[in-house]
Formats: C-alpha cells, structure tokens, sequence
C-alpha cells in the first residue's frame, strides 16, 4: 500500500540520528517552557522560533513541531496542578483536573491526560498521513481563484470563530493583512509603507509580528492584573489510575479525539474551542452530570485528547493547502516559508521526507512525551513554583536576543516594542490577536493569487462565482458570515 | 468630546481602525491603483484600508451606544518598562556587547513587575547571562561581542 511505504520512509527519515534529537530537543524544550505558568504554546513557539532559524528546513520543523505539541501538552500538567491554565486549551481541563489533584488524584489525572493525549496524538497523526495525499492531490487542481476564495473562508472563518468579537476579528483580519502589505511589492517592485526605513523594505518580520503581539503583550497584561493563583503544592502519589478510571476514561477519550480531530481542521476553532466543546458533550452524556467540576475523570480525558487531536489536525490544512487553521500554525507556515519552502500541495510531493519525516516525528514524539512525562512529574511539580517575576524577563530577553538573531539588526527588535505595544493597547481593547497574525501571515499569498485570478479572468470578478470549486468556498464563507455575525448582532439587539 | 469616551472599549477599538485605516488609505494613494485586471501596487491596500476604516466607523459608533468600558487598568507602568528593556537592549548589544545589554535588559524588564527584589535580580541576571552566552555563543555560534560594540 502507497502510503505504508510512505510511512515507512517517513520513519526512515524521523529515526535519523539528527532528527531523532531535534525531535526530542523540542518536545523536551516545549514540555519545559509550556509547563511553565502562564507561558502557552504559542508564546513558547514564538520565542524559540528563531533557534530553528539556523536549521535545515527538516530537523527544523520537526523541533518546531516538537515545541507545538510539548508545550501543549505542558499546558495540561499546568492546568491540572495549577488553578490557573497556561492556555486557553488546558482552560477546561482546570476545572476537573484541578479538583481531581485537591482530592489527593493528581497523580491519575495526570496519568489520564498523557493516554488520552496520546491516543488523540496517534490518531491525529495517523488522520495527517490519511487525509493529507487525499487533499493534496485535490488541492494541486486549485487555481489562483481557488486559492483566493479558500484563503478568504480562512480568513473570515478564524475571525468570526475565535472568542469575542466577530466584527473586531474581521478588522484584526484587515489590519495583519496590511501589515503583510509593508515591503517590496513582487510585481511592480515598488516599496509600500516602508516610511523610507530601508528594514522595512523586506516586510516585518514574522519572530518580531508574533513575539510583540502574544509574547510581549501577554507579558504586560498578566503584569497589571493581581490574580493570585493557587498552586497544588502537595506531593504528587501514586501515578497508576485504577481499572475503574481506565474503564471511565476510555469512551471519553475516543469521542474526545472525534470532536478534537474535526475542529482541528476548521480555521479559528482549534484547541480551545474543542476542548470546550468535548466538555459539554461528556457532561451531556453522563448519568451523573453532577460530578462534572468535582473532579470527574471524563473531565480530564475528553478535553485532553480533543485538544491534542485538534492540535494534529490543525496540521492538515496547513500543509496539504498552505493555509493555516490557527495562530500556531501561522509560526509552522512561516518557518517553512523561511526555509525556502514553497507551501502548498506540492509540498508533499515535491519535499516527501520533509512531510513524512514530520508525520512519523509526530507519533515518535507522542510517544517521547508520555516518557518524558511520567516518570518525570516530580521535575514539573517543581517547575510550577517557580516564580512569574523570574519567568517574564527572561522571556523579554530570549525574545530580545532572537529578534536580533534573525536579521542582526537593532531595528526588528525595536519594532517588536513597537508592536508589543499596539499589542497590548489591542487586547486591552478586547480585539483578538490572532486574526490579526493569520492574515499577516496570509497577506501576501491573499494579494498574489487574488492579482493573478483577475488577470486571467481579464478583470472580470465574477471569476469566483463561476468556477465551482471557488463557489463553493464562497458560500461556505458567507454561510460562516450568516451563522456567526447574525445571531451575535441580534443577541446584542434584544440585550440592550 | 465626552470624557468618559477615553475608557470606552469600543469607541477606542473603532478609532484605532479609523485611524490605521485611514492612514493606509492615505498612504496608498502615493502608489499606482491600476486596473482590477491588472492592479498596480496600490489597488490591494487602498482597499484593504477602506475596509478598515469602515470597520472602524462600526465599532466605534456601537461603542458609543453600548458605552462599555475598559476592563481594569492600563498597565501604563509596566508596558513602558517592558518595551524600554526591549528597545535598550537592541540599542546598546552592538555598542557595549551582549553581557551588559543582557544585564540592562534584565533589569530593566524586572523593574515591571509587581516586586523587585535586589538580590533575586542580580542571581537571575548571572544565571541567565551566563546561559545566554552557552546557548547563543557557543552553542548557536551568533557572532556577537560579549563585551564591546562593534
């Protein structure tokens, strides 16, 4: 069968010595940085990103890949012994999680959380090498209209789906696609909004786009606030969960990583979104639902798998389509555009170790962090005292030092200040950042195929209407726009 | 205009679009628009920021109706001090070298937060100089002076 011998290759690719270790460098990096509270996967990313930087495309995204789901699954532990996630994925698994560990469990909640996560991660990857050929090879069809349509669903999708609201994440959408405008235009070669600073001429950075607007101004905003948190402090016993809670577990596990699986692969849901959604499927089902906040081992294993399902999915649109669902996969895609990588379906074809060796790094990886983690709990119980005060400079400072790294230039790092700032002033103002990241990211691409599709169509805009394909996710988009936008507005209307 | 406008969440949010918006409007009308068959370097971001701009206009009179405000404070203190060690630290590393402008850094960026405790800082300040010189010297080879600007 063709996609055995893919994925033999592609285990033939990850078990090379020099990946073997870069996979275990990044999920070890990630799990450590992501345990840390207060530190979510994506700030993780973003300031380690530039360390990849001097990499080979494949090792590169492999620790890439590493750090994403170790600084996940890092969120969990966090979550379980900490009454405060590290994350907005790990936010549901708090609430029984936590309990659990208050009643003397933590030692099974945390057992639980490392099977289903690595459950959902085996079946997620396994859905990647699956769906992805399957979908390349439909998406190597797709013109510059395809393109254009699909790219503006994503767009619309990730801002209307992600939490608050819906009009503020279409403006964030449209200001990060105008911040993926500032540079050389590759057509005419004219300088747009580079205010005649010749750095600017090549664009903004993406370390200094993604490490002001969630590294710094979560920094900030977690500074101003006084939440203390409490931190389970009691010694972590007895790891083994009972037969009984294996048996408990189970179910929800499985339908845990349906739920994750599919929102994976919808753009703006992701993790978070799935996490919560799985909750309150468990919490529906259960004969008991009373026992769901007290500490109800389904209400650690269902989000936990959905969140690491939907955390494998996620890289299905990204790298079948080179479009990706969430902001983390916004730092996958722009690493791979910094190797050199052309993104898109023919990634697959055109680089097989690079796609395969990732699939296969991701079940190695899994399974590297259910060993990493358990024997190891005590070295992350002791990580979760240690203090913000020490944790937030040094995370200026490695974002600092990787700024400069990536251009050797005082000018990204100052314009990371720059855009830590409107960063903050932005959430402040309770305007999602990750749209914002997602259409920096697909900016370029957006404008490029949207020009070509007009070209060939000889200015003619119907072009995306008429093409089936296009049409399709056409209405896909204003469906999204009906079904989310509406009822909001409405709600609002009969509140006031 | 009313004071309480200064905290309102929405109004801020909108005027913020306006004013990027309009800024990037203003700015692309310097750059040829072309034609929707062939659009010239101006075309994608005059729109772009018509959008915004009304976009803005929206969340900005739905603020004014609804009136919600600013949840707690504005960390004025800490962003400042934040973006300070940012920026010192890009200024000063090919002036004076990476170690002080990792020390400066530090300090600077401690000095946000909620406490500062003298001797917590100076230990953090030599385990992470001394970690940053392993990882980005040595381990990452990054060409930069420890001490001295270049």
């Amino acid at each position: 069968m063709d996609i055995l011998n893919n994925l033999v290759f592609g285990f033939g690719v990850a078990f090379s010595l020099e990946n073997l270790a870069y996979c275990f460098a990044g999920v070890a990096l990630g799990t450590l940085i992501g345990v840390l509270p207060g530190v979510g996967p994506l700030v993780t990313i973003a300031m380690l990103f530039p360390i990849t930087f001097h990499l080979p495309a494949v090792p590169a995204i492999i620790m890439l890949a590493g750090i994403f789901y170790g600084a996940q699954y890092g969120g969990s532990t966090t979550s379980i012994l900490v009454n405060l996630p590290g994350e907005t994925a790990s936010a549901v698994t708090c609430i029984d999680g936590y309990q659990m560990a208050r009643r003397g469990r933590a030692g099974p909640a945390l057992a639980t959380a490392a099977l289903a996560s690595f459950f959902a991660g085996c079946v997620g990857t396994l859905l990647i090498a699956l769906a992805g050929p399957t979908l390349g090879e439909w998406a190597l069809r797709f013109g510059a209209a395809e393109y254009t349509s699909l790219m503006l669903m994503a767009l619309v999708a990730s801002a209307v789906m992600t939490q608050g609201d819906a009009v503020k994440g279409l403006a964030m959408v449209v200001l990060g696609l105008l911040i993926g405008v500032v540079g050389v235009d590759v057509n005419s070669g004219m300088a747009r909004y580079s205010f005649g600073i010749p750095e600017l001429i090549d664009g903004i950075g993406f370390t200094v786009v993604a490490v002001g607007l969630f590294a710094v101004a979560e920094i900030v905003v977690n500074l101003e606030s006084r939440e203390a948190r409490e931190v389970y402090t009691g010694r972590v016993t007895g790891l083994m969960p009972t037969a009984r809670d294996l048996k408990d577990a189970a179910w929800p596990t499985v339908r845990g990583t349906a739920v994750g699986a599919c929102f994976g692969v919808l753009p703006g849901t992701g993790p978070a979104l799935s996490s919560f959604a799985t909750y309150m499927l468990e919490k529906k089902l259960a004969k008991d639902p009373s026992r769901f906040g007290q500490g109800a081992i389904e209400g650690v294993a269902a989000p936990e798998a959905a969140n690491n399902a939907a955390a494998q999915t996620a890289f299905i649109p990204m790298l079948t389509l080179g479009i990706p669902a969430s902001a983390t996969m916004a730092v996958m895609l722009a690493a791979l555009t910094l190797q050199g990588i052309a993104t898109g379906p023919q990634v697959m074809f055109d680089k097989p170790d690079l796609f395969w060796g990732l699939i296969a790094s991701m079940w190695i990886g899994n399974f590297l962090l259910v060993i990493l983690n358990l024997p190891l709990v005590g070295v992350w119980v002791r990580l979760l005292t240690v203090p913000y005060r020490w944790l937030f400079p040094s995370i200026i400072l490695f974002s600092s030092i990787g700024n400069y790294s990536v251009s050797n230039n005082p000018f990204d790092v100052y314009l990371c200040a720059v855009i830590g700032v409107l960063g903050y002033v932005l959430v402040k103002l309770e305007c999602e950042p990750a749209p914002l990241l997602l259409g920096y990211v697909l900016g370029p691409l957006l404008e490029e195929n949207l020009r070509r599709a007009l070209l060939i169509a000889r200015g003619d805009p119907t072009v995306f209407f008429t093409r089936p394909i296009s049409l399709a996710f056409m209405i896909a988009t204003v469906l999204i726009l009906v079904v989310m936008v509406v009822p909001a507005a409405r709600g609002k209307r009969h509140g006031a | 205009m009313k004071p309480d406008l200064w905290n309102n969440r929405d109004f801020l949010a909108g005027l913020l679009f306006i004013v990027l918006g309009g800024l990037a409007v203003a700015l692309a009308r310097d750059y040829p628009i072309g034609s929707t068959m062939r659009m010239g370097p101006g075309y994608f971001p005059m729109v772009l920021g018509g959008i915004l701009f009304l976009f803005g206009v929206y969340v900005l009179l739905r603020g004014v109706r609804s009136g919600d405000k600013v949840k707690g404070e504005w960390g004025y203190r800490p962003l400042a001090l934040i973006a300070l060690s940012i920026v010192l630290f890009g200024f000063l590393l090919d002036r004076v070298g990476m170690v002080p402008a990792i020390v400066v850094a530090l300090f600077v960026a401690a000095a946000a937060g909620r406490e500062f405790r003298l001797k917590e800082v100076l230990l953090l300040a030599v385990v992470m100089t001394a970690f940053s010189v392993a990882v980005f010297s040595y381990g990452l080879k990054l060409p930069y002076p420890l001490l001295g600007g270049y």
